[in-house]
């Protein structure tokens, strides 16, 4: 009997031991980049740091506007989920209520298989395909205009294809895990008064599992917010306004990029950049626990 | 004593490598100890880290180290007698000369301007290019080429490929770069795969899949280099507070290493080239 007791008390110090481990980890990352990012806001100077948007590290008179970036950032991700969304709450809708067995087996299996593809290839792909159809389409686009500083195809246009594609296989599997989570009950209803099946599936199921797409979406946010490789890859990264055939930098690129030889505030800035990432990836975050608890509260 | 001490030291050491069977060069040096001081140039940083590790490991009894200042105030240093070894990306000028340092070229750094294989442009002037880099020039068919929109590549703030290039053709801080790629390799691959583009690399690497430009009609080799006739090269010089042969023994020896085999070949692992 005392064994047993003590058999018990070890594994549940050891859970406890693995549990904390968890928590120290994101409580050591979290005061990192507080610690790491916040003396370059003030040598710089908050507005000037977050709002510039001359990026010129290593003149002799130094500019450190990321202005340009953060913007980048939020219109790519904006944009990646506009194109995204659609496309992967479509695809679910397809995968729950009308893919026949085979046919839902064969496209579940390309999505899972969309997940599980390296970001460096996506990178790879865009830069190979992409990029020189967008050097196409630039060219044609800007032939009379001599302002335009051609790049090449590598543009915030590229980066925001890519980004789209790679958060799909997020919204997809979210969005329909929760379109079968909905009752059959509710579908019955829905056609027993007469609605037909498009009619059931736009006005009854997809109000239902609302929250659990939400989640796919704020999920998908995060991915595209997060993603370096494959940007860094496609999208030129030089730092510019953030217009579709312009070459632009990210948070994320703008550290893989840099971090390299970087030193002193040039150094200081890239890590401040990193708690700007961070900062909205905690955003992100407490927007999906948000979402997830009103699902609970209605039910589903 | 201490010459017996060595004698019993090394005897041990060899018998050390006799057994793990891992030999290893340069016992003839270890009697050297201390520290060798240097500071100046940030562009010198990876030659200075590749061949301080490389010399350490031949004189496990020295420590080198490295501060990257920048080229004016690692002179400075050496001025004020604070450093054994001022580093500069620049030949010394006048003054510093005449405080009694002395240059020595230890590598010379050469950049390439390569264009992709289907352009007809073989030669440029740095005035072109410089133009080209400012965003003054935007097509080829100003420069004599086809009717084709340029697509300037460049590598990102911090690269000392970059900090040579711009600083080289006077164009610090001006760029207007389309495209800012964080390494040599994607340079070359973008430059090789786009039509139209331009780009600088490090002499070294530049292979058939690209064209390096003539500039002022000087072909980019390292002929021309050590000839002195190619624009875009730097020496990298490692002043010292008179000749070689009057400093200490460790200094001597670090000269040494660098004109040895082993320093050559350190010289060019980092893609700079040996002065003659």
């Amino acid at each position: 009997m005392k064994k047993k007791a003590f058999i018990e008390k070890t594994a549940n110090i050891i859970l406890l031991i693995c549990a904390v481990v968890a928590l120290f980890a994101v409580c050591a990352i979290t005061l990192y980049m507080f610690i790491k990012g916040t003396p370059a806001l003030k040598e710089v100077g908050v507005s000037d740091l977050l709002f510039g948007t001359i990026w010129k590290p290593t003149a002799s008179n130094p500019s450190f506007g990321i202005g340009y970036i953060i913007l980048t950032s939020i219109v790519g991700t904006g944009a990646a989920i506009l194109i995204g969304v659609p496309i992967g709450l479509l695809t679910a809708v397809f995968l729950s209520e009308m893919a026949g067995k085979r046919l839902g087996t064969v496209v579940g299996s390309a999505v899972d298989l969309l997940a599980a593809i390296p970001s460096v290839i996506y990178g790879l792909i865009g830069m190979m395909v992409l990029n020189p159809i967008m050097f196409k389409i630039e060219r044609m686009l800007f032939a009379e205009k001599s302002a335009h500083q051609y790049t090449g195809g590598a543009n915030m246009l590229s980066a925001i294809i890519v980004l789209a594609i790679m958060i799909l296989p997020t919204v997809i599997s979210v969005s329909t895990s929760s379109l079968k989570a909905v009752s059959d009950n509710l579908r019955a209803a829905s056609l027993a008064l007469g609605a037909t099946k498009e009619q059931t599936i736009f006005w009854t199921v997809i109000p239902a599992a609302k929250s659990g797409i939400l989640t796919g979406v704020v999920l998908g946010i995060g991915r595209a917010l997060g993603e370096a490789m494959a940007i860094n890859m496609v999208a030129g990264g030089a730092v510019n306004i953030p217009l579709p055939f312009n070459s632009v930098r990210t948070l994320t690129t703008q550290i893989v990029s840099e971090m390299g030889y970087a030193s002193g505030t040039h150094r200081q800035v890239l890590f401040t950049v990193g708690l700007v990432l961070y900062v909205f990836i905690m955003i992100v975050n407490c927007v999906l626990l948000k979402t997830r608890k009103r699902g609970f509260e209605h039910g589903d | 004593m201490k010459k017996k001490l060595f004698a019993a030291i090394t005897a041990v050491c060899l018998l050390a490598v006799a057994f793990t069977g891992c030999g290893s060069e340069g016992t003839e040096n270890g009697d050297l100890k201390g520290n060798i001081t240097l500071a100046g140039s940030t562009s010198m940083e990876k030659l200075c880290e590749a061949m301080s590790e490389s010399f350490m490991e031949a004189n496990p009894g020295v420590t080198v180290t490295v501060e990257y200042t920048g080229s004016g105030a690692g002179l400075e240093s050496l001025a004020a007698g604070s450093v054994d070894i001022g580093n500069a990306s620049r030949g010394l000028k006048d003054g510093e000369k005449a405080n009694g340092s002395v240059e020595n070229v230890v590598a010379i750094d050469g950049i390439a301007v390569i264009i992709d294989k289907n352009n007809s442009v073989t030669d440029i002037s740095s005035e072109n290019l410089a133009k080209i880099y400012t965003g003054e020039i935007t097509n080829w068919n100003e420069i004599g080429g086809e009717d084709q929109p340029i697509v300037v590549i460049g590598r990102e703030a911090g690269s000392g490929t970059r900090d040579a290039f711009e600083e080289l053709l006077e164009v610090k801080d001006a760029c207007a770069y389309a495209q800012e790629l964080d390494s040599t390799g994607a340079v070359l691959a973008k430059v090789a795969s786009t039509p139209g583009a331009i780009g600088y690399v490090s002499l070294d690497v530049v292979d058939s899949t690209v064209i390096g430009l003539k500039i002022d009609g000087v072909e980019p080799t390292e002929e021309q280099i050590l000839a002195g006739s190619y624009l875009l090269q730097r020496p990298f010089v490692m002043a010292t507070n008179g000749e070689i042969g009057e400093q200490n023994e460790l200094v001597q020896a670090w000269f040494a290493y660098i004109n040895s085999d082993a320093g050559k070949e350190v010289i060019k692992k980092v893609g700079l080239i040996i002065p003659q």
